[in-house]
């Protein structure tokens, strides 16, 4: 079944000055994030715990985030009035994460009294009570001598007047957004159970200009729309952007020698090389869950298959020799299996396959097509377009049983898993006009809202958790 | 001769009938013989021949082939087009081409890429078979992302499922 394909000259150096023309500055790659201990106070085991699918439990939890607490108030390069300004920011970013999956009630620091330092690990139980808050997230951020911020988060049960959660890290001035959401994810994950989310970034496909005449460029972004930086600059179309699990590279689709091919892009040099050196047209590209592997579509002779290849060079091999179109692919979170899409029965549906190619069958009877499937991070679901007339978005589990429809748009396409497998992001295409916008919805349907970006926005793809 | 006449009106009543036919403009095949561009008279004046305005005036307009949703076989319209242009590429043999293959914009994008690079192949696949040296086309596709008609109505989807015969200046 399985064909060898000696494709050779895979990922080598840059052959042409002429593939890099589409590129723009490169962004800093990103720096880590140290764990450290906060200082005073006992974290116990207790108070409350709940699971995401138990969301009356959680529904409206009163939560108050107060600014976080400077213990002077000195110059930082992360804000320009200093560490003090920089506290009430970091309850802001934790208040945005937090409210938007309807399982909290968050009040940011703008509504409420700034606690003290030394109040941060002894808080005023009495007046938080008083105002209704059940929960509370008191923080603090020091810079250190180095120039580092020092940020501290702590989640308090009101009612038990206990601490539940606390943890500490160590950002550059640069990265303070990501000690919030690192903050948010700490409480996240203690109240529901569930793995984090909120420190994590997402590629996308900026669109501008009238629909006949569409200007895409590769754009990345944090989670929340922060840090929002071009990768190209849009003289070439660039099209369906994979982070990798490590976010040290980008695989996305561009036209930038006139031909559809597939690039990957390293954010460390801000060089590109081709996945395959071949005449053919390459697209669709995906990463295994370790990285060390590449799935990509490519056609031949106007047949098009799907291809995998080491994510360091090497032969490509070629997974599916149906006389249909065979593209896209996602593996199992064990990398055991590929989830893909086929137009073989005569339209396209999801089928599943071993990693080598072998076992091919299809898994998806629903009545109307079925596209892009994706699968969880978490190995339970695989979300996919529903194509019954309009195109939604959709789960069922990975034997294709327990279908469930999320969304009702006219054209809401190609979904992307949260780290987390909780939340589903895709791209909702407006009718007639051609306008795109990222979307954001619960695995339970639950909680649709529209993730601002500065421009139109298709094709997002959710990075893990930051290392 | 006649019966090619007949044969396009009746298509053309098909696809008055069908909405969702290929070839949304109702054009009928040009007549064998008048179509035939005539290098020494009429186009001295006109467009320098081997350029994609002498190429679309010598096959009338029929660069363009179209095809029904998710589609990417050749009908009869279509085999009429691409005979035109078969005979002014052996008319001019150091004309060289691209094909664009195009999808609408009511598919998944990727499988769109696909679909429009099996579209560009037909009409490749059927110029060969009359005698076009394979070596002279190139194909590409844009999947869905540039349409010619921006309504979402199937009029406009209908027109923008197409095939595009460019000459490589």
């Amino acid at each position: 079944m399985k064909l060898i394909y000696a494709l050779s000259l895979l990922l080598v150096a840059a052959p042409a000055v002429a593939q890099n023309e589409d590129l723009g500055a490169a962004p800093p790659a990103g720096g880590e994030v140290e764990t450290v201990q906060t200082e005073s106070s006992e974290a116990e085991e207790g108070g409350l715990t709940f699971t995401v699918t138990d969301e009356s439990a959680l529904d409206n939890l009163a939560m108050a985030i107060p600014a976080f607490a400077a213990e002077r108030d000195v110059a930082t390069a992360a804000n320009a009035r200093g560490t003090a300004a920089l506290g009430a920011e970091l309850a802001r970013v934790v208040t945005a994460d937090l409210q938007n999956n309807g399982l909290f009630d968050p009040t940011g620091p703008d509504a409420l009294p700034r606690p003290t330092y030394p109040q941060i690990t002894d808080p005023v139980w009495g007046m938080w009570s008083m105002r209704g808050a059940e929960m509370l997230v008191q923080g603090y951020v020091r810079p250190r001598p180095d120039g580092k911020l020092v940020v501290g988060c702590y989640l308090y049960d009101v009612a038990l007047q206990d601490e539940l959660v606390r943890s500490g890290w160590v950002v550059p001035p640069s990265d303070w957004r990501r000690a919030a959401h690192k903050c948010a994810d700490l409480i996240y994950s203690r109240l529901t159970g569930e793995s984090p989310f909120f420190d994590s970034r997402i590629a996308y496909i900026a669109e501008t200009g009238p629909k006949d005449n569409r200007t895409k460029r590769l754009a990345i972004m944090d989670s929340d729309g922060a840090n929002h930086r071009f990768i190209t600059t849009g003289r070439a179309t660039a099209l369906t952007p994979r982070y990798s699990p490590d976010y040290r590279k980008l695989m996305y689709l561009s036209y930038v020698d006139g031909n559809p091919r597939i690039y990957i892009y390293d954010i460390g040099t801000g060089r590109q090389t081709l996945v395959t050196e071949s005449a053919n047209p390459t697209f669709a590209p995906r990463w295994s869950p370790d990285g060390r592997w590449v799935l990509y579509s490519m056609a031949v002779n106007g047949n098009t298959d799907i291809y995998r290849v080491s994510a360091n060079g090497g032969s490509s091999e070629r997974l599916t020799t149906a006389p249909g179109i065979d593209v896209g692919g996602s593996y199992s979170p064990d990398g055991s299996r590929i989830v893909f899409e086929s137009d073989r029965s005569g339209e396209q549906q999801i089928y599943m396959m071993n990693a080598d190619g072998s076992n091919q069958r299809r898994i998806t009877f629903f009545g109307g097509r079925a596209a892009t499937p994706e699968w969880s991070p978490r190995g339970d679901q695989i979300a996919f377009t529903y194509i019954p007339g309009d195109f939604n978005i959709a789960t069922m589990s990975p034997d294709g049983r327990n279908f469930r429809k999320l969304t009702d748009g006219w054209q809401d396409e190609a979904p992307t898993w949260a780290p987390n497998g909780r939340v589903l992001q895709f791209f909702r295409t407006e009718r007639n006009t051609g306008r795109t916008a990222i979307y954001q919805v619960d695995l339970t349907g639950e909680n649709l809202r529209r993730l601002p970006t500065p421009v139109d926005a298709s094709d997002p793809a959710w990075g893990p958790i930051l290392p | 001769m006649n019966s090619r006449i007949a044969a396009a009106i009746v298509l053309s009543a098909t696809v008055s009938l069908a909405a969702c036919k290929s070839s949304p403009p109702d054009q009928l095949p040009p007549e064998p013989g008048v179509s035939q561009p005539d290098t020494g008279g009429d186009y001295t004046s006109g467009p320098r021949e081997g350029t994609q305005e002498h190429f679309v005036d010598a096959v009338n307009g029929q660069n363009v082939i179209y095809f029904d949703t998710d589609r990417y076989n050749i009908d009869t319209a279509d085999a009429a087009a691409l005979q035109t242009q078969a005979q002014y590429m052996a008319r001019y043999p150091n004309v060289t081409v691209t094909i664009e293959g195009h999808a609408d914009e009511r598919g998944t994008r990727e499988y769109n890429l696909a679909l429009g690079e099996r579209r560009a192949n037909s009409a490749k696949n059927y110029l060969v078979s009359l005698g076009v040296a394979a070596n002279r086309i190139r194909t590409v596709s844009y999947g869905e992302e540039r349409p010619v008609a921006t309504a979402s109505t199937p009029q406009a989807w209908a027109q923008n499922r197409r095939a595009v015969t460019v000459v490589i200046d």
